[in-house]
């Protein structure tokens, strides 16, 4: 009954409210004031998909989205060729795939064949959101779509 | 430049003589209107009431305040960028205060912009006065332009006043973080009110210090009584019987050095708490 009452006056608690917009926020900031912590792990990123599949380091696009209780980090990576014998090429080694690879699943987000095609025209910014949805025909290129893992706040 | 004798501070020969340098501490929040001249005005109060010789600096030019808040605004006749363009002497600008006899206030310019401070010359004139103060307090103006470089300028240590809200806590994370380690930032909780807290309708002093992650000087309540202090211009430090008074008395005390615990307002129970106790059981 005081519960209710407690709810018909609008007195449920929003300071659990302040305190998950204060860390999203704060997650934000963190990120905004370490633009050399988010280069690294960009290309770090970058290094360890490079031993997988070969990747269009040009075109690789990290973005930070704020979702409703989570910051996600968007990462767009278009994927060149990826290794028919599933070979994994050692960590430092840039060297290029065989280009006459065979389609092959690129990611389990990027559900497009991975045809050796290079990414068509660059989609305008404004797209990107809509790229992360899955089997959007408007995909260029296989990409692989890195996103969701909770950042925890870094001083 | 003329050295105030111990004897014109009244306090005991043998503080002010010792040529230990006194403690500068910059007191700052980046947030505009979260207690920062306030809570400068009634820890120097208290300190100064303790015995110890302070002085207080108001480095919000353009933005004069600290007078008011100490009731002085009288009796300034000089101000700080006199000081610091040799228009008068650091003894003409350093104002007596009314109820601490060692506690002195260098006020603010009101009709200059921050712009006309020279940093070195304040980081000098910090150095001199902690030759001279067992504490110098530099209130802060609000942003973490100019302004604030300047008053951190001659700082050793900072005192950061925090009220229990996003964005409050959001800036005060921004000016800890420009501060860097080198400050030793300690924290102040300011308008707190524990009914609300209580209610789950504010954040409380873990929410707040489970972010900022500071030492914990104290928590002042948010209380009407304040607001009295500041419109007769007595800080509530001096007034023995007030509960806010004691919270300033108490910070000030942790501030050099002494093991008390850190001051925290009491939940009151109010009528409704009572009959919410008997008709709803346990609160949450």
């Amino acid at each position: 009954m005081i519960d209710f009452l407690k709810r018909l006056f609008g007195q449920t608690g929003s300071s659990s409210t302040a305190k998950e917009r204060l860390r999203l926020v704060l997650m934000t900031d963190h990120l905004e004031l370490a633009p050399e912590m988010v280069d690294a792990m960009k290309r770090d990123l970058v290094d360890v998909i490079s031993r997988y599949v070969e990747v269009d380091r040009e075109k690789i696009d990290v973005t930070f989205e704020q979702q409703d209780k989570t910051l996600a980090m968007l990462a767009n990576i278009p994927i060149l060729a990826v290794n028919r014998n599933g070979n994994v090429v050692p960590p430092a080694s840039n060297g290029h795939l065989p280009s006459a690879a065979a389609p092959a699943p690129a990611a389990q987000s990027a559900p497009e064949p991975a045809a050796q095609t290079a990414p068509v025209a660059e989609p305008p910014p404004k797209r990107k959101r809509r790229r992360r949805k899955k089997s959007k025909p408007a995909i260029p290129a296989p990409a692989l779509l890195v996103s969701g893992g909770v950042l925890s706040a870094a001083k | 430049m003329h050295v105030l004798k111990p004897d014109e501070l009244q306090v005991p020969a043998g503080k002010a003589e010792a040529t230990k340098l006194g403690r500068a501490i910059v007191v700052t929040s980046g947030k505009g209107g979260v207690g920062k001249t306030t809570t400068t005005a009634n820890l120097g109060t208290a300190l100064a009431q303790r015995g110890a010789t302070v002085a207080l600096v108001d480095a919000d030019v353009g933005l004069r305040n600290l007078d008011i808040v100490l009731g002085l605004e009288s009796r300034v006749k000089y101000h700080l960028l006199d000081v610091l363009e040799g228009a008068a002497t650091l003894d003409d600008a350093l104002v007596a205060d009314k109820h601490s006899p060692t506690l002195r206030l260098l006020a603010a310019a009101q009709a200059r912009e921050k712009e006309d401070v020279e940093t070195e010359k304040m980081r000098a004139l910090v150095q001199t006065l902690r030759e001279r103060f067992d504490y110098v307090l530099i209130d802060s103006p609000a942003g973490i332009e100019l302004g604030f470089k300047n008053a951190v300028a001659g700082a050793q240590e900072a005192i950061v006043v925090c009220t229990p809200e996003v964005s409050a806590v959001r800036d005060v994370d921004r000016v800890v973080g420009l501060l860097g380690n080198a400050f030793q930032p300690q924290l102040v909780i300011n308008r707190l009110r524990p009914q609300l807290v209580k209610k789950g309708k504010m954040l409380s002093v873990d929410d707040v210090n489970a972010i900022l992650r500071l030492p914990l000087l104290g928590v002042i309540a948010d209380e009407p009584e304040i607001i009295v202090a500041t419109n007769r211009g007595e800080p509530l430090a001096l007034r023995k019987e007030a509960p806010t008074g004691a919270a300033y008395r108490a910070i000030a005390a942790r501030l050099a050095g002494d093991d008390v615990p850190a001051p925290m307002p009491p939940v009151t129970q109010t009528f409704f708490d009572r009959l919410g106790a008997i008709f709803g059981g346990k609160r949450a």
